[in-house]
């Protein structure tokens, strides 16, 4: 392992394959994943934990996110700041969510801050509209989207007050059949 | 959420050292909440007066202690706010499906404790649920307060030395409960910083205090014990970073998935899967049947089984006969045939036959369970009721896009998919159902049914009469090369043009493209299994005219060995001793069916494989090229206009690998060699189908996904492993090996081999025992115990669908009545409507009626509005909605009345008092 070693000390790695689900590999890759974003600001070594910061720009030009619709809202869900702008951290912890292994009920949590997009805990009619309208890149009539908006309230709306809780939200989406990502 | 999150984290960065023991004492009062609370759950009191104790306790403790331990209050309880509701609600999540998730005790307590408060104020069920939550959380957090006290109590005294046993018994539960966090931990949603602190801290709380716990003797074996724990998760963790390097073209696909999406994907998955079964079959064959022979049996040549007779030996080495597995290819290890029918060989005595026998069958054992394991873990992973349709736009709306792409032009396509399917449901939704012309439909319908199974029929005929042909051309001698191979080349010709023909004929019905595919696979699927099995049909009538001539050849090889030593006797009358044995390679042999029915699947196979890999190339390759560079030079646009580019054609090549697979399935008893090839075949395909996709195919018009959860290819391998298993069963069972090849020759039976082993090496109790157990009262006493459990099994998952159902029906209710009373605040609700009708006009009439008033809610019992007419429901509704008027204070709220004095009305016109329980008007 020689010169990987330098990265991170073996307990950071430890830490990081407790905190993640990811192996020492991939914590590795994903690593260099981060780095080669801005190889000028991010040094390679990680033991003394530099506090270092890539901003949403590059973060949100890579390609796994780059034709994601929602990639801005990942981005500030998951950085620290609230603002796109990632640490390290940040990264892994974005990626392990996003990853296969992860349980349903946390990418449900992770979901619903996602489309929760004015961060009040509520998924409301202004947020499914946002929602929908980066779905479909703004192709639908005002009155559909209303329409459509007012189906998912109707649907999946469990107590009635006229916007998805978090509960609303797992309840509804742990039973679809799509809910993988 | 995030804001209080944020404070807390502020409180984080501001007073680290404050920050240490907040954390460490959160841990610890979880860590306690398991034990103390066991106790506590159930008798609230004493966990009170003993929290009188505790405080006491406190008051002994140094004002440090105190200080401390004010401000953890202090603390925790942003802590407690920002973070333990994300479990709390989590938790109750999980408990509504039932399933306690492992994020642990915490979760437990507090539902445990939940439930005893619900227990208590059940009656104001539904209007104190917030108020509720709050006063566990209240709760909850006293007690862990004065855990954490008890918590640095026995930490003190820990330093002392002084530790009793409840204290051990508890810190030991600590231990465990930071075990189980540390293991848990990723499924925290904690910001990483944090994550990585708690973690911190609960691995040092965990290596400083595991090595106290124990005394005297138990103290090694217990420190041992902690050490090869550690040991062991290293190793695991070790291994798993193994095992996930292992995992081959995880790359390769995730490429695949990032510019086609996740079904494309799925198919190189299932390819892999695939792969991986192939070569656990592969390893039993090769390693329990082909590589013994090789090493230990006799060698090529010795016995006329394992040479090329003389006729054919001239051509044996030909280009053109090697390929058609012929010549020295037909004598060989790969097939049936070449096997000896000794019982044991080598030095090892190694019993060859037996082997062959059990491997044949366990590889159709590993099969089923590999198969049916995998459907089971997919539909456990599925949502279950993916099925109905509660929450179409919702599902549609957060769970279409997929997360998995990552390429423009994909992610174009999915934009355009998503719009459609969405303007697809409005409209379904604005007019459920167009009935434009449904007898034209109905008679389309029909009509492409008609002409499908008209299709299978002709094709099945086809085939029949294909080998048929097929037997008549082995009689006679030069042949073409089309007629040698007619068979296999019609087969895989029907295989291409079927599923067109049937694509344009499913035109014809304009079903919604989802269902549409699923008929097309399904018939695709008929073609080729009527394809086989007709095939299978005419394979059974050539082994038939075999076995029937094979008895007069038998008589006619007797007599012509007979013949051959009389023979060297009367011309070398002056030789003694045993005359020299004839040459393997001359003499008559019987037609051995056993190696012709394996060479027939591995011919299918191999040009199976030619065919698919030739489409690709000429169909993708050659067209992609085509239309790429002819491009410049050409009257119309080809890229956006006819010939395009090739999409990846996912059902079709996962039915082309299925049904491989049911060849390879049917045709390794008879030709071990298939799996190998299978195996390189797969091997290859998986390059070369990426390499194809990637340079040659453009994302589907239509991308959908992949959902984990589509167990329909499982079940297609389920069918065909079935019905691959059927033939290769029936004649282990019942039709007699050929007397001169393979290793069964000479019984009357395959089987027989299983019952001379059990007669002739076995101590003669189990031959006994094993024949029992074969009696066949016994064996349909226990099918019969069989039928019984299936259809006990299949009763109870039906009950518990049944409630599913009833309790599913019963939220909905549940829903549509809280719906009804709170969104229209006038009320839709007939009780209340008729509430506040009534109420003023009897207040500035002072008038009542009566009956008017009877007449309303005998409506309101007869159908209440806006609720689906249920079961059982009316009566229970109706008590319900009465218990739910009265409950809550809320609904009641917006009604606007005068709260003036109310004029003295009669009484008996006050509906309020008539309702019984519910909270008189207010005065």
């Amino acid at each position: 392992m020689g010169n990987k070693q330098t990265i991170f000390t073996s307990q950071q790695l430890d830490a990081y394959q407790d905190c993640t689900y990811f192996t020492r590999k991939e914590i590795l890759r994903l690593f260099h994943r981060y780095r080669d974003l801005a190889p000028q600001l991010v040094p390679l070594d990680y033991t003394t934990g530099p506090d270092v910061r890539l901003p949403y720009e590059l973060i949100g030009s890579m390609p796994e996110l780059k034709d994601n619709p929602f990639r801005q809202r990942i981005a500030e869900v998951f950085s620290e700041d609230g603002e796109g702008n990632m640490t390290l951290d940040d990264f892994l912890d974005m990626f392990s969510v996003l990853s296969e292994m992860a349980p349903r009920d946390l990418k449900a949590y992770y979901a619903f801050r996602i489309y929760d997009f004015n961060n009040d805990d509520f998924i409301c009619k202004s947020d499914l509209e946002k929602t929908l309208n980066r779905l479909t890149r703004n192709e639908l009539t005002e009155d559909e989207v209303r329409m459509v908006c007012e189906k998912v309230i109707d649907e999946a709306d469990l107590d009635n007050d006229g916007r998805l809780s978090l509960e609303d939200f797992q309840h509804m989406i742990v039973r679809a059949p799509d809910f993988l990502r | 959420m995030p804001k209080k999150s944020d404070t807390a984290r502020k409180l984080e960065d501001v007073g680290i050292d404050i920050d240490g023991e907040v954390e460490s004492a959160e841990e610890d009062k979880k860590a306690k909440g398991k034990g103390a609370k066991k106790t506590a759950a159930g008798k609230r009191g004493k966990a009170v007066t003993s929290e009188d104790g505790e405080d006491e306790d406190e008051d002994d403790e140094p004002p440090r202690g105190r200080r401390a331990a004010k401000k953890k209050k202090a603390a925790q309880a942003d802590e407690e706010d920002s973070d333990d509701d994300i479990p709390q609600r989590r938790c109750a999540g999980n408990r509504r499906r039932g399933k306690v998730r492992e994020s642990g005790g915490d979760g437990e307590n507090k539902k445990s404790g939940r439930k005893s408060k619900r227990g208590g104020n059940k009656k104001q069920k539904d209007k104190g649920k917030g108020k509720d939550k709050d006063n566990d959380k209240d709760s909850d957090k006293d007690e862990k307060k004065k855990k954490n006290s008890s918590g640095d109590d026995s930490k003190s005294d820990e330093e002392e030395e002084s530790m009793s046993e409840g204290e051990m018994a508890k810190l030991m539960e600590e231990v465990e409960e930071k075990k189980k966090l540390i293991a848990n931990i990723r499924n925290k949603p904690w910001r990483m910083k944090r994550r990585l602190k708690v973690l911190k801290e609960a691995q040092q709380f965990v290596d400083k205090f595991e090595g106290a716990l124990g005394k005297g003797k138990g103290r090694k074996l217990y420190a041992y014990k902690v050490m090869m724990m550690k040991k062991w998760i290293k190793f695991q963790r070790d291994f798993e970073n193994f095992r996930t390097s292992c995992i081959p073209w995880e790359r390769k696909i995730k490429e695949v998935e990032s510019h086609f999406g996740s079904s494309v994907a799925s198919y190189f998955i299932f390819l892999r899967w695939m792969y991986g079964m192939n070569l656990v079959l592969f390893g039993l064959t090769f390693g329990l049947v082909v590589i013994p022979e090789v090493l230990m049996g006799l060698p090529y040549g010795s016995i006329p089984r394992k040479t090329v007779p003389r006729p054919e030996q001239a051509t044996a080495m030909d280009y053109s006969v090697l390929t058609d597995f012929n010549g020295y290819c037909k004598y060989s290890v790969l097939f049936y045939g070449y096997y000896n029918n000794q019982r044991t060989i080598g030095f090892l005595k190694f019993r060859l036959p037996l082997s062959y026998l059990l491997v044949g069958i366990g590889s159709f054992g590993y099969s089923l369970m590999v198969v049916i394991r995998t459907m089971a873990k997919n539909a456990d992973v599925g949502g279950g009721d993916g099925e109905d349709s509660e929450f179409t736009f919702a599902w549609k709306m957060f769970t279409s896009w997929d997360y998995l792409i990552g390429n423009a032009e994909t992610a174009d396509n999915k934009f355009a998919s998503i719009t459609t399917s969405f303007k697809e449901s409005i409209v379904d939704e604005q007019e459920n159902q167009k009935d434009e012309n449904i007898h034209l439909r109905r008679f389309l319908r029909v009509l492409a049914n008609f002409l499908i199974t008209c299709t299978l029929g002709g094709s099945g005929y086809l085939i029949y009469f294909v080998v048929k042909r097929s037997q008549e051309f082995a009689n006679m001698d030069n042949l073409s090369w089309y007629e040698k191979n007619e068979m296999e080349i019609i087969m895989s010709l029907l295989g291409l043009v079927g599923p067109m023909l049937f694509e344009t004929i499913a035109e014809l019905e304009e079903y919604h493209p989802r269902i549409a595919l699923k008929w097309q696979l399904g018939r695709i699927f008929a073609l080729f299994l009527g394809n086989l099995y007709t095939f299978l049909l005419a394979l059974f009538d050539e082994v038939n005219s075999k076995l029937a001539e094979e008895d007069s050849i038998k008589n006619a090889s007797i007599w012509f060995v007979k013949e051959y030593y009389a023979n060297f006797s009367a011309n070398n009358p002056n030789y003694t001793g045993t005359p020299p044995p004839l040459d393997p390679s001359d003499g008559i042999r019987g037609p051995c069916w056993e190696t012709a029915v394996g060479l027939e699947f591995v011919k299918l196979t191999i040009s199976d494989i030619q065919v698919t890999y030739l489409t690709i190339l000429i169909g993708d390759f050659l067209r992609a090229l085509i239309v790429r560079f002819l491009n410049y030079c050409w009257c119309w646009d080809l890229e956006a206009g006819w010939p395009s580019y090739g999409e990846f054609d996912i059902s079709g090549n996962v039915l082309g690998l299925v049904f491989n697979q049911g060849m390879i399935w049917m045709g390794a008893f008879y030709a071990p060699g298939l799996v190998g090839i299978n195996v390189l075949r797969l091997l290859s395909s998986m390059y070369y189908q990426c390499w194809a996709v990637m340079a040659c195919n453009v994302p589907h018009e239509r991308v959908f996904k992949a959902s984990k959860s589509n167990n329909f290819y499982m079940g297609l391998l389920l069918l065909i492993l079935f019905l691959s298993l059927l033939p290769v069963v029936y004649t282990i069972m019942t039709l007699p090996p050929s007397f001169d090849c393979g290793p069964f020759s000479g019984k009357a039976k395959m089987i027989d081999i299983v019952m001379e082993t059990i007669d002739m090496d076995l101590p003669a109790f189990m031959g006994t025992i094993l024949g029992y157990l074969a009696n066949p009262g016994l064996i349909i006493a226990a099918v019969l115990l069989m039928v019984l459990a299936i259809y006990y099994l299949n009763s109870v998952s039906q009950a518990y669908q049944n409630a599913n159902m009833e309790l599913k029906k019963k939220m909905q209710m549940a829903r549509d009545e809280d719906k009804n009373r709170r969104n229209n605040k006038d009320s839709t609700n007939q009780v209340m409507k008729d509430l506040e009708d009534l109420l003023p006009k009897n207040a500035q009439t002072s008038h009542a009626h009566p009956e008017k008033n009877a007449e309303k809610r005998h409506d309101q019992g007869g159908k209440s509005p806006k609720v689906k007419p249920g079961s059982a429901g009316n009566d229970v509704r109706l008590q319900k909605d009465v218990s739910l008027a009265s409950a809550n204070p809320n609904a009641r709220g917006p009604v606007t009345r005068a709260p003036g004095p109310r004029g003295p009305g009669p009484l008996p016109g006050q509906p309020g008092a008539g309702r019984g329980q519910g909270p008189p008007p207010r005065r």
